[in-house]
């Protein structure tokens, strides 16, 4: 037991369940899901308020998400995260099942042109894309840290299993369609391959199939049209003033108008008025910016900055080459999809639904970010020395 | 961990970090950088600035009688932006529309379209605003229909129905004065497009001739800008700013409506009168000026228009009429924007040329019926020998050959057509001593500016006109191929841009190409009659706020002095009397208690009207009044109006009648316009103001 442990007992002598946390990442993540609560409250409140709805309806159920989002964090520390291997194939079956679902006539929803979603009773939904995450990063990390553990490099075969195995669950997604979250995946999934000391010939080449896949799925229509729609309009935001690229250029002029010092919580008359749609989710950043301006938005990329800095040092410190890479995965996961989500709201990135890791409301998406905390504290609370 | 996955942990680090680094330094540009650029954008998004217009000035007469006022009518406005995405582009709406005001559809049709949409020839009447506000085809309708349109909005998408105010020129008196206010209208492109300093706004009216253009930036006052901030949804959310309205300044002019309404029906009746005894007379003016400061006291243009009917939504028929031939394109503002030959009236100036060559004024010359100059001879008016005869007769009975022999003399000392360098040029210079190539700088638009052929002039001319002229016969129409014609263009080609005999002996009676303004001449005899002053005439006379705060005065101004000696100036006073004496003048005058002086003139015009008639000749009647002390000049001008004294100089006498308050051959001082002279004091300015009871 180490010294921080010993610190934070608690008076019965037992540790909290806190304990083993790192408290660095943990006050980031909690800054952020604070900074995001208040974001999404400023985002619907006026909406709301001016259409005779209840202001606070999506505060409270963002405060709910949160609070699930926690439950799963510590449930997720709970159990030693080298034992979570052993449940590794139900965890990758219940996501392929929830995707096969989602696509299943009748039972999945349409949102934004994406196939994505599932109703639960109660007005609830959930996408097991968000979950699938985790499960892809879980099975690879686990396929690929066998041999390591006999301090083997993987083989051609392990990473082909790999592949296999994060490629069923891509290729679902890639039918809802769901461009963003497939493309996240592939990231994530190209890290962990390329940190498990897998030849590097294989990097190399899954960057370039990356490139060529996203490349031929425009033009071969792999991709709807609607999608295409959203990549051309990052091209040229003005080529359609009423849909996408209105968006964009709204949600530019959003954050851009903002300045320094933003135009103060709740105050934003673009956020107000509700130019740009989907702030609540999708375009969260854009109410950062123009209400919190240049220091609200740089302080949370400095949190998120926080966070992958301490998510790295806990992924280099772990014992096992599992630990270490399901870690780097999560890490690439978030990364990525922050820089997706918040370069797509100024324009450094094509527009895909994707959204912004703590920040963003939306349950499902919650749920995954806080399990996937819940992972990164495992490990950390599973170091030693 | 091996080396590899190590190195790739690192690599994998120092990228995600370096995307977060990305991440900030384009926030940093979009909110720093590019922020202000990002602000203004968001501005436009949310805000929207409604234009409360300013109520415009009054304009007033001399003694506070209302010329123009503001008045609330009811606007039936067409929005384009709805109309337009009708299957039919609106036309079964406006055309039901138009049923129910009782307005011609093509009316209501070319109202609603920007003038760029029509096509050149049909343009009339086009909306010269833009497509973004609403376009009304009347600002007059009938409440109750008015309140259909309303109600049915089912019947009438994109029509509605509101007060506004009108801009009302009430003709107190009868009187008109079209020319002299003007109008207003929306604000077009190109006045947006000026950027002279002034912000507009697009749902303006403003000042489109006239004083009304004159003096816009006085009488518009400054809009009311209440900005308010929306939503996605066009909903208000809150009010950014809310800035009132400031009315606009009143315009104090000079006229007098009494007199306005008296000069413009003494030219009706002038043009009427050549009308009824064969002439053509397609046209008038006439100005009536205080010789004292050069304040316009009345102006009137004849044919004239209802000024109120650009509120009321020209039409068509309407639109085509004002600038038509037919009708005598009654836009024009003849007193300041008519050139025509001075023809005697020019005399004067001729009178101080000789003087100032060192002729003697006290002497007799004589008058023969022709004189002969070059090989072509010169006739007197009507071919009458008159003998020999005093100066001051010659100008009474309007004597031609005199100024023939004089001016065919000079041109010979100068030189003749090979001049000396240092040729006198006393005609031209004692003409361009009363500045008859210089506007006079009235205050109101447009005004044209008379033209001197002098040699300069005819150098310019002649590299013109060369080509033509010097093939004549290749580029003239046929039937311009007269024998006369040709021997004439052979002439031009060959010393066109020499000042020739013909010239000028044409020149000292005020024929050939020398033209001027009713205006002009009425600045030039304003000037004889004071002793050589040059005034620049003016209308207003001042600004008053609302409040009488008086914001501006206009001061009278001396421009320019004749360039003759006081004694001349006497005698030429002294010669124009004796033309309302004994001269030109005297019938008409006969048994008129207040003494003027004045000059007829009876312009020759060149050329052929439309119909193929030769031009019937232009009627002068230039004067000023009481003789021995002068106050006000006259002149009236009928073009193909016929003999100077029988149509022009009887609406001068009318014109005096109202001023000196005169009936038959008797004065009543307190019927005169002005008993003490024109006001010099301001008035007190209200809507409701009466002319004054006498």
């Amino acid at each position: 037991m180490s010294r921080s442990d010993f610190k934070r007992r608690g008076r019965q002598g037992r540790p909290a369940i806190w304990a083993g946390f790192d408290p660095i990442l943990s006050f980031a993540v909690f800054a952020l899901l604070v900074l995001g609560t208040l974001l999404v409250y400023a985002a619907t409140r006026a909406w709301y308020a001016s259409n005779g709805l209840d202001p606070q309806y999506y505060l409270k159920r963002h405060i709910f998400n949160i609070l699930i989002g926690l439950a799963l964090t510590f449930g997720t520390t709970a159990i030693d995260y080298r034992l979570l291997r052993a449940y590794t194939p139900i965890l990758w079956g219940i996501g392929v099942l929830g995707l096969l679902i989602v696509l299943m006539p009748g039972l999945g929803n349409t949102v934004n042109g994406a196939k994505a979603w599932i109703s639960l009773p109660g007005g609830f939904q959930i996408q097991p894309a968000e979950l699938a995450k985790i499960s892809i990063i879980i099975g690879i990390s686990m396929i690929l840290s066998e041999r390591l553990n006999e301090n083997r490099e993987p083989s051609h075969k392990d990473v082909w299993q790999a592949l296999v195995v994060a490629g069923i669950p891509i290729a679902l997604i890639l039918l809802q369609p769901d461009m963003g979250t497939v493309m996240i995946i592939s990231a994530s999934v190209v890290t962990i391959i390329a940190v498990s000391g897998a030849p590097s010939r294989w990097v190399a080449g899954l960057l370039i199939v990356a490139v060529i896949g996203g490349f031929t799925a425009v033009k071969v229509g792999v991709v709807s049209e609607y999608q295409i729609k959203r990549l051309q309009s990052f091209v040229d935001p003005t080529a359609d003033p009423q849909s996408s690229g209105y968006q964009l250029r709204q949600s530019r002029i959003t954050v851009g108008s903002g300045g320094l010092l933003g135009k103060g919580l709740f105050d934003g008359p673009q956020t107000n008025g509700r130019f740009v749609p989907e702030q609540q989710t999708d375009f969260i950043f854009t109410v950062a910016g123009e209400e919190l301006g240049f220091l609200g938005s740089g302080f949370i990329l400095l949190l998120y900055f926080v966070i992958f800095i301490r998510a790295f040092r806990i992924a280099r410190r772990s014992q096992d080459p599992f630990g270490r890479m399901m870690c780097t995965g999560v890490i690439a996961w978030f990364a990525f999809q922050a820089f997706e989500n918040i370069g797509m709201t100024m324009g450094l990135m094509p527009m895909t639904g994707v959204p912004l890791p703590f920040m963003s409301y939306g349950g499902s998406s919650m749920f995954a970010n806080l399990i996937g905390i819940g992972l990164l504290q495992n490990v950390h609370a599973r170091q030693r020395g | 961990m091996n080396q590899r996955s190590r190195l790739s942990l690192l690599v994998t680090q120092v990228f995600i970090l370096s995307l977060m680094i990305a991440l900030f330094g384009r926030v940093f540009y979009l909110q720093i950088g590019a922020g202000s650029k990002y602000r203004d954008a968001a501005l436009s998004i949310q805000s929207r600035d409604i234009v409360d217009p300013a109520t415009r000035g009054l304009i007033v007469d001399s003694s506070g009688v209302p010329l123009a006022l503001n008045r609330v009518g009811l606007a039936v406005t067409v929005d384009r932006s709805v109309v337009d995405k009708q299957t039919d582009k609106g036309e079964a709406v406006l055309r039901r529309t138009a049923k129910l005001l009782k307005l011609k559809y093509v009316d209501v049709y070319r109202h609603t379209r920007l003038c760029g949409e029509l096509t050149t020839k049909s343009q009339a009447g086009c909306w010269t605003g833009t497509r973004y506000q609403p376009i009304p085809i009347t600002k007059d309708a009938d409440p109750n229909i008015a309140l259909q349109i309303v109600e049915r909005a089912d019947l009438f998408p994109g029509i509605d129905a509101a007060p506004v105010a009108v801009r009302n020129y009430p003709g107190i008196v009868g009187v008109n004065a079209a020319h002299l206010l003007g109008y207003v209208g929306p604000l077009t492109e190109s006045d947006l497009a000026m950027n002279d300093g002034t912000k507009y706004f697009r749902s303006e009216s403003i000042g489109k001739a006239g004083l009304e253009y004159q003096y816009d930036s006085y009488l518009r006052g400054t809009p009311g800008i209440r900005t308010v901030i929306v939503d996605r949804k066009e909903t208000v959310t809150s009010e950014s700013q809310n800035i009132a309205s400031a009315p606009g300044d009143h315009l104090v002019t000079s006229l007098d409506v009494r007199l306005q309404a008296s000069t413009e029906s003494a030219l009706a009746d002038a043009v009427l009168r050549a009308r009824s005894t064969g002439h053509r007379a397609d046209g008038g003016a006439a100005v009536v000026m205080d010789v004292r400061t050069g304040r316009i006291l009345a102006l009137a243009s004849y044919p004239t228009y209802d000024p109120n009917i650009w509120e009321k939504g020209l039409t068509v028929q309407q639109a085509k009429d004002l600038f038509s031939e037919t009708t005598g394109v009654p836009a024009l503002n003849r007193p300041l924007q008519g050139l025509y030959a001075p023809a005697s009236t020019f005399k004067a100036v001729s009178l101080v040329a000789a003087a100032n060559a060192g002729y003697d004024l006290n002497t007799t010359y004589s008058c023969p019926a022709q004189v002969s100059v070059g090989n072509r001879d010169f006739q007197n008016f009507e071919s009458k020998s008159q003998g020999t005869i005093t100066m001051k007769t010659a100008i009474a009975i309007s004597c031609d050959t005199i100024w023939y022999k004089i001016a065919f003399d000079e041109w010979i000392r100068d030189g003749g057509l090979s001049p000396k360098k240092s040729a006198k040029d006393y005609f031209f210079s004692a003409a361009r001593g009363f500045q008859i190539a210089e506007r006079t700088g009235i205050d109101l638009p447009s005004e044209s500016l008379g033209r001197l052929p002098d040699r300069n002039w005819r150098l310019d001319w002649y590299a013109a006109n060369k080509n033509y002229f010097c093939n004549y016969e290749k580029r003239a129409a046929k039937k311009e191929l007269t024998p006369f014609l040709i021997a004439l263009a052979k002439e031009n080609c060959v010393d066109g841009a020499k000042i020739r005999g013909g010239d000028a002996v044409n020149f000292a009676i005020g024929q050939g190409d020398t033209v001027i303004t009713p205006l002009k001449l009425t600045q030039m005899y304003a000037a004889i009659s004071n002793g050589g002053k040059i005034w620049q005439p003016t209308v207003a006379r001042a600004v008053v706020k609302t409040d009488g705060t008086v914001v501006k005065k206009v001061i009278p101004k001396i421009i320019g002095k004749l360039p003759a000696t006081a004694s001349t100036l006497t005698f030429l006073k002294g010669a124009l009397r004796e033309v309302v004496v004994s001269g030109t003048g005297a019938g008409v005058f006969s048994g008129f208690p207040i003494a003027i002086s004045g000059k007829t003139g009876t312009g020759e015009v060149f050329g052929l009207n439309s119909d193929g008639t030769k031009k019937d000749n232009t009627s002068w009647f230039a004067s000023f009044g009481p003789s021995e002390k002068p106050r006000y000049a006259v002149v009236v001008m009928v073009s193909q109006g016929g003999f100077g004294a029988s149509t022009s100089a009887v609406a001068v006498r009318k014109i005096y009648e109202t001023l000196f308050g005169v009936t038959g051959s008797i004065v009543n001082p307190k019927a005169a316009i002005f008993p003490k002279g024109p006001p010099t004091s301001l008035p007190k300015i209200s809507a409701t103001t009466k002319v004054a009871k006498k």
